[in-house]
């Protein structure tokens, strides 16, 4: 009788995922505090219309140019008299899709190809791999650039644009894990059971890219932040008046020397979000190493 | 039955193009296998073995391909099969085991939910279902604390404890014919024997035909009620295990048997190991492929390969014995 529960919970559902995150995260400080802090910015791009204490687009030209800890403006106000610490956290409504969109593009469009080329091999991997290649050639964000000129500039446009520079990346990562597990012995006996080779890619060797995807999302996020903080620096992303940190900067140059603060404040902004994925990803890696695992 | 053999090879030639050229891996195969039969397929690596599973499974690599003969299993032709129609045969009507346990399950699904896979597959039963039959099956092939050996990931098992649950996987749909490729190569001596025995039992008690394919003697000699010996992608020997293993034929076969360490040999008698290396497959040998290496060849092996002709009891493809000379050192 005292064993009766044990029974029940063996016949409870499977759960496939090996490893999963939470479990990372409680054995490695990295994934900890990089997933929190990413939990964090999720939180605050959720939630800015509710904890910003003002409108982020409202101007209030009595107020311009107030310093950090000024009261009622925690971070000051712009040259509009706009208040810095709402733009800031309505910023993070702007690039955190920014870079959700990017990475989905990115890594649909590589996965795919990456999967298709590595597992059908031969002149279709031939072909695939230098159209990659010929992405590759470009500097990401000179590619970026151009493709954002040649669509016209727009937040949208800066998405798209960043998705596929962000695509090689995948692409590639993906072939190179398949290539690695199609010799293995469990795609031939898993085909000698009469698994379809479409079921074989679905069902038996995407679990296995798990892992090294979920590292290259973390840290593609990051890039594609940065990235899209360029490009709105630049003019090529978000529109005034919309609160973005890369066009935050933009204006705030023009009062480096008096007002600083107005373009270091963005700067930290996308250092913190950068970071937190960067961390994420390389505490990711490490953890899910398998050679640093037994 | 209305087919006369459940498996029939028919001078099967399997070629493998590589860089360095085109090969032979199979050259002019053939045999039969009947319902309940064990057959043991022995010889070096690189000998043609596995590409005669491989090309009975139609699962070849890329680069191989059934240049020539027929394969026949239950009286259908495997090549006139659509893919879709082999597909619906792997599985369910004939299963493979592979050399490597360690690489053959899928590490990152629970064992389980892995064997349960052919019945999910082939009778689309759901998840629940086929972990319940997995259990069964797990229990069947003896893997002790079944219910929850369901649950491990394959890393968590023993070598031989994922040989059984491939083995399970293979006998999931109670196939009619099981291909067996080195199952017991990767694993210790105690759970090889174990292996084997569960192999055996299961032939005995479903009747399941049992191609076992090895490089070792010794478990044919246990296992197996006739043999092929291959070399070089040719069978040069062929016949009842008693027959081929008391009185070999070719000399192959019988340089074989004098290489492995017998317990009745004087201490410190040295063993007789086959000289030189197996064959360049690209670049074969005239005559007989095993020649070079023959402590028995005469200038006829050099210019004419023998065919595979009886000799007593068995067949072999040897000159020297099929002139009625018997092999002795």
């Amino acid at each position: 009788m005292s064993n009766a529960p044990a029974i029940v919970a063996a016949e409870g559902p499977i759960r496939r995922r090996p490893v999963a995150l939470l479990e990372l995260a409680r054995k490695n400080r990295g994934v900890l505090v990089g997933l929190a802090l990413v939990a964090v910015l999720f939180l605050v791009a959720l939630l800015a219309p509710v904890i910003s204490p003002h409108d982020p687009i409202a101007t209030e030209p009595d107020n311009a140019y107030l310093p950090p800890l000024s009261p009622g403006h925690a971070l000051g106000t712009d040259e509009l008299g706009r208040d810095q610490i709402s733009r800031i956290l309505w910023g993070a409504r702007i690039s955190l899709p920014v870079a959700f969109v990017a990475v989905a593009v990115g890594l649909v469009a590589g996965g795919l190809i990456g999967l298709v080329s590595g597992y059908a091999g031969g002149l279709t991997d031939l072909l695939l791999m230098r159209v990659i290649d010929a992405l590759l050639a470009f500097p990401a964000l000179i590619l970026a650039i151009a493709l954002v000129a040649a669509l016209g500039p727009s937040l949208r446009n800066a998405m798209i644009a960043i998705g596929i520079v962000a695509i090689p990346a995948y692409a590639r990562l993906v072939r190179a894990v398949v290539l690695q597990l199609k010799p293995m012995e469990f795609v031939v006996a898993t085909r000698s059971l009469g698994a379809t080779p479409v079921r074989i890619v679905l069902r038996h060797l995407i679990p296995n890219l798990m892992n090294p995807v979920l590292v290259q999302v973390s840290l593609s996020a990051g890039f594609a932040i940065l990235a899209e903080a360029v490009l709105s620096f630049l003019g090529l992303g978000a529109q005034p008046p919309t609160p973005d940190w890369g066009q935050m900067i933009t204006t705030g140059r023009t009062f480096l020397p008096n007002d600083p603060w107005l373009a270091i404040i963005p700067g930290v902004a996308i250092s913190i979000t950068v970071y937190s994925f960067n961390l994420l990803g390389d505490s990711l890696r490490d953890a899910l190493d398998p050679r640093l695992r037994r | 039955m209305a087919f006369s053999h459940l498996l029939e090879l028919e001078n099967v030639h399997t070629e493998l193009s590589l860089a360095e050229g085109t090969l032979r891996a199979v050259d002019g195969v053939s045999l039969t296998i009947d319902a309940g039969e064990t057959l043991g397929i022995v010889g070096e690596s690189g000998s043609g073995k596995s590409m005669t599973a491989l090309s009975i499974m139609r699962l070849l690599p890329r680069s191989g391909r059934i240049v020539e003969g027929s394969i026949r299993f239950k009286d259908r032709v495997l090549s006139d099969l659509s893919e879709d129609e082999m597909e619906a045969i792997r599985g369910t009507e004939m299963a493979m085991i592979f050399q490597d346990p360690m690489t053959s399950l899928n590490p990152v699904y629970r064992t389980g939910w892995q064997v349960g896979e052919p019945l999910r597959i082939h009778r689309h039963v759901r998840s629940g279902e086929a972990i319940a039959t997995a259990t069964d099956l797990f229990q069947q092939v003896g893997i002790p604390d079944a219910r929850s050996r369901v649950r491990h990931f394959p890393h968590m098992l023993s070598g031989g404890m994922r040989q059984r649950a491939m083995i399970a996987m293979g006998l999931s749909m109670s196939p009619s014919l099981l291909i067996a490729d080195e199952p017991t190569t990767a694993l210790d001596v105690t759970i090889q024997a174990q292996i084997l025995d569960l192999l055996r039992r299961l032939n005995r008690e479903y009747g399941t035909a049992t191609i076992l394919i090895t490089h070792n003697l010794g478990v044919v000699a246990g296992m197996c009620d006739r043999v092929i010996v291959m070399y070089a992608g040719r069978i040069v020997e062929q016949g009842r295990t008693e027959d081929v293993f008391s009185h070999p034929e070719h000399p192959y076969t019988w340089s074989l048997l004098r290489s492995i360490p017998r317990l009745d040999a004087e201490p410190h008698e040295p063993l007789t190991p086959i000289e030189g290396s197996p064959p360049d497959m690209v670049h074969l040998p005239a005559g007989c492929k095993f020649q070079p290496r023959c402590p028995f060849a005469v200038a006829r092996c050099s210019r004419e390969e023998p065919s595979l002709l009886q000799v007593r009891d068995q067949l072999a493809r040897c000159w020297v014995t099929q002139a009625g000379t018997e092999l002795n050192a």
